[in-house]
């Protein structure tokens, strides 16, 4: 029988305080097999590990089972102890007694029973265990980068600096993300052009990146280190190799269509780019306005290039690629406003969203930077923000703070008198959330020297009278009424995740929140991870944030892609299926259960039986409950450990029976 | 029955969801009975159904298997394994005369602390109404 040792630890009074850990100790040192048990305050400490490495020397220890706090908290810390101490890691169990027992139970008799049945359970498991060699998987030291704003650019960049390849994947034809629609930037106006355009510049012409514009992401099969990945290229209906970026096409095109780029304010022709600046600077023809795909004449665009580039036969094209790390940058979008019926989005066209409004003041804009409402072109006198539209609303569905309006709309509050220097700017807000570097002073600024005013209310309704739309709201510091005669109204809408945020989601079999907002591995100490091992994130993808944190965690996802690449070799939980080709009837009902399209046949003699791809298993365990022979086991989940801690849960004393 | 006596309940819980639901039931510091002792599996679909009647045999008054809500699943379909093997499960449990509330299938993600307690309340007050699992249980 192995010789097993037991470790109890008081975590201070976190778990000593509800359980009696003296009694679990003596309890477990009467356990079959046990030959040592021991408590200690703080297992987790340098001196408590150090308690078990002694142990597992001094006492021939051949697995340890450490009664303490979840095992997501402190498992791999054990681990690590142990087999510094000469034993295999696999070979030691945590009995969750502080997160699923004392935090959650009061009385201490029925929680010291309840933890010696926890501990009871992992010793028998402990028996039947074997040791078992972590996985090792080469890298591919080629990333992967989905999108191309201002979050996948630095990680892209980062990755790129340090001598790596890096495939950037951007599904419009041009790189910028949000960040390219914004005029100016908090808190220090900076141009975000200026800042923007130089950095997709120098992301196009580095030569360890390849840009993949107008392409989208469609399957992730693989694992760490060894992802392959399927991606298509949208038909352009212009060959961009030979295209030189003249930009005669969308001079001469004779359609002109809303650009959802400006928030359909502006215009765009049927082909061409969605800003002059755009990089890669190539022209893509819009399929569902070029007049020639509707009515099959036109072809002006054919005539005036000088190169012979377009290409109305143009295919999507699929190409599958190797990387071994995936960093996710595909931001985010805003509400769609329609829902604000008592706001009048969509009703009046000087209610307009936040983005719009940044379009109006960009100088690339289809004002060309002048403030003018979208009714009739006048600049306004006096502008209505509304904040929270969507955001902090459990109403509606969206508990969250958007995080990044309160300060945008100081900004707008800021840029509007900076150009309409006799206009009045009126801000609705719930709380003004100004945190970070220099936030706090720009909201006072705006407050003082921009002399927005400030009203602290939700607004009910906004509707028209004569030429300008009455804002109807509370102000809630001092009980009033307020009526706002606005010439322009903008509505910081919540951001919220892009509509197929779940689908990609899915694909790279990464978790998401209730929002459809991607979730992180740990929230503290693990932000840029995800649970999927080599997927990493960057930016709103994840939550709403602005553009310094989002470059922050950029280049933290990329540092993880780094500290991915300078491994040798991948080492991976051995916790994978395995096949009894003895007992294997050669059915293949595990193959059709398994998600990896991990298990493969084999020829085994004069028969064929399975097998399993360790590198491709994710040790789920679908296929062993499916194999009706038996042959199929889970390391480290075997039935006849699971049926072992089953056995060790029912026992009706407390005592080992 | 003693009037203190208390239903012991095994629970089969996905490390990633349930278990993690557990766990932030525990973060939380939300109180529910003792009464449940979980098994940490990596999925739901990784519970053979021979588990949960060996657990009946051995006395288990209640047994609960949870994992991710279907669609969520880490493994993409692990759970929607276990939401058509355990719909045949129950229905031969109750064929074999065990009430239906001593097996519970359920759904509860890591962000469900509150849910995973309030789930093992429920059962607890079940299974003390129910008693003792007389019908399945081998004598000792």
């Amino acid at each position: 029988m192995p010789r097993i040792g037991v470790v109890v630890c008081w975590c201070g009074h976190n778990i000593a305080g509800t359980v009696d850990v003296t009694q679990v100790t003596a309890a477990a040192a009467a356990m079959p097999g046990v030959v040592y048990a021991e408590d200690y305050k703080y297992v987790c400490s340098e001196p408590g590990q150090d308690l078990i490495r002694r142990a597992i020397a001094d006492k021939r220890l051949d697995a340890v089972v450490v009664a303490a706090c979840s095992p997501s908290m402190h498992e791999a810390t054990f681990r690590q102890a142990a087999a510094a101490a000469g034993l295999n890691p696999y070979r030691v169990e945590i009995a969750n007694v502080r997160e699923q027992c004392s935090w959650v139970h009061r009385d201490r008799e029925e929680a010291t029973v309840k933890a010696v049945a926890l501990v009871q359970a992992m010793v028998a498991k402990a028996r039947r265990e074997e040791p078992l060699e972590a996985l090792r998987l080469p890298v591919t030291r080629r990333a992967l980068v989905i999108g191309g704003g201002i979050a996948g650019m630095q990680a892209a960049m980062d990755i790129a600096d340090a001598g790596y390849q890096v495939l950037l994947v951007e599904r419009e034809p041009n790189l910028g993300g949000r960040m390219a629609q914004l005029s100016e930037t908090f808190p220090t106006l900076d141009c975000a052009s200026c800042i923007l355009t130089p950095r997709t510049a120098e992301v196009a012409r580095h030569p360890r990146i390849e840009l993949l514009t107008y392409s989208e992401v469609r399957e992730v099969a693989g694992y760490v280190g060894d992802f392959r990945v399927r991606i298509a290229r949208k038909p352009a209906y212009v060959d961009w190799d030979r295209c030189i970026g003249c930009m005669l096409c969308q001079e001469k095109c004779p359609r002109k269509v809303p650009s959802p780029f400006e928030r359909d304010m502006g215009f765009k022709k049927a082909i061409g780019v969605n800003f002059p600046q755009a990089v890669p600077n190539r022209p893509v023809i819009d399929r569902e306005h070029c007049t020639y795909f509707e009515k099959g004449k036109c072809q002006v665009c054919v005539r005036v290039c000088p190169v012979e580039a377009v290409d109305f036969e143009q295919r999507e094209t699929v190409r599958e690629e190797a990387v071994g790390a995936i960093v996710v940058a595909t931001g985010f979008d805003v509400l769609a406003p329609a829902e604000f019926g008592e706001y009048g989005y969509g009703r009046y066209p000087d209610v307009i969203d936040s983005l719009a409004f940044e379009r109006l003041n960009s100088s690339s804009g289809p004002t060309g930077g002048v403030i003018r409402r979208p009714s009739d072109g006048r600049v306004p006198r006096e502008v209505v923000f509304i904040q929270c539209v969507g955001s902090r609303d459990p109403d509606r569905g969206r508990g969250y703070c958007s995080k990044i309006c309160c300060m945008y709309t100081a900004k707008h509050a800021m840029l509007y008198r900076h150009k309409v220097p006799d206009g009045q700017a009126y801000v609705f807000y719930m709380d003004v959330r100004a945190g970070g570097k220099g936030y706090e002073e720009f909201v006072q600024r705006t407050v003082e020297q921009a002399g927005a005013l400030y009203l602290r209310g939700r607004v009910a309704r906004v509707y028209p009278e004569g030429d300008r739309m009455l804002v109807r709201g509370v102000d809630t510091l001092s009980g009033q009424t307020v009526e706002v005669a606005a010439d322009l109204v903008v509505l910081a809408t919540a951001a919220v995740p892009r509509g197929d945020a779940r689908e990609l989601a899915q694909l790279l079999k990464v978790g998401t929140d209730a929002h459809g907002f991607y979730n992180e591995a740990h929230p503290k100490l693990r932000p840029v991870e995800t649970m999927t091992r080599g997927i990493f994130l960057a930016g709103a993808v994840q939550a709403p944030r602005d553009i310094s944190e989002t470059v922050a965690q950029a280049s933290g996802a990329a540092s993880k892609v780094l500290a991915l690449f300078s491994q040798e070799e991948l080492v991976a939980d051995p916790l994978v299926a395995v096949v009894d080709e003895t007992r294997c009837a050669g059915c293949f009902l595990c193959r059709p259960v398994c998600p990896y399209q991990a298990i493969s046949t084999r020829v085994a003699g004069n028969r064929e039986v399975a097998t399993v791809n360790p590198g491709l298993c994710q040790g789920c365990g679908a296929c062993a409950v499916a194999c009706r022979s038996g042959a199929m086991a889970l390391k480290g989940f075997t039935d006849e450990q699971i049926l072992a801690e089953v056995e060790a849960l029912c026992l009706r004393t407390g005592s080992p029976g | 029955m003693s009037s203190d006596w208390q239903p012991r309940i095994v629970g089969f819980a996905c490390r990633w969801c349930t278990y993690a639901g557990a766990d932030l039931a525990g973060t939380s510091r939300l109180e529910y009975p003792a009464t449940v002792r979980l098994v940490r599996v990596p999925c739901s679909g990784r519970v053979n159904p021979s588990f949960v009647l060996r657990a009946f045999q051995r006395g288990a008054d209640g047994v609960l298997v949870a994992g991710c809500h279907p669609g969520d699943c880490h493994y993409t379909s692990g759970n929607l394994f276990t939401r058509r093997r355990f719909s045949l499960v129950k229905r031969f449990l109750e064929y074999l005369g065990l009430e239906p509330e001593r097996l519970r299938v359920e759904w509860i993600s890591a962000a469900e602390g509150q849910r995973f307690a309030q789930v093992i309340r429920e059962m607890t007050d079940d299974l003390c109404r129910l008693g003792p699992n007389r019908k399945m249980r081998e004598e000792p």
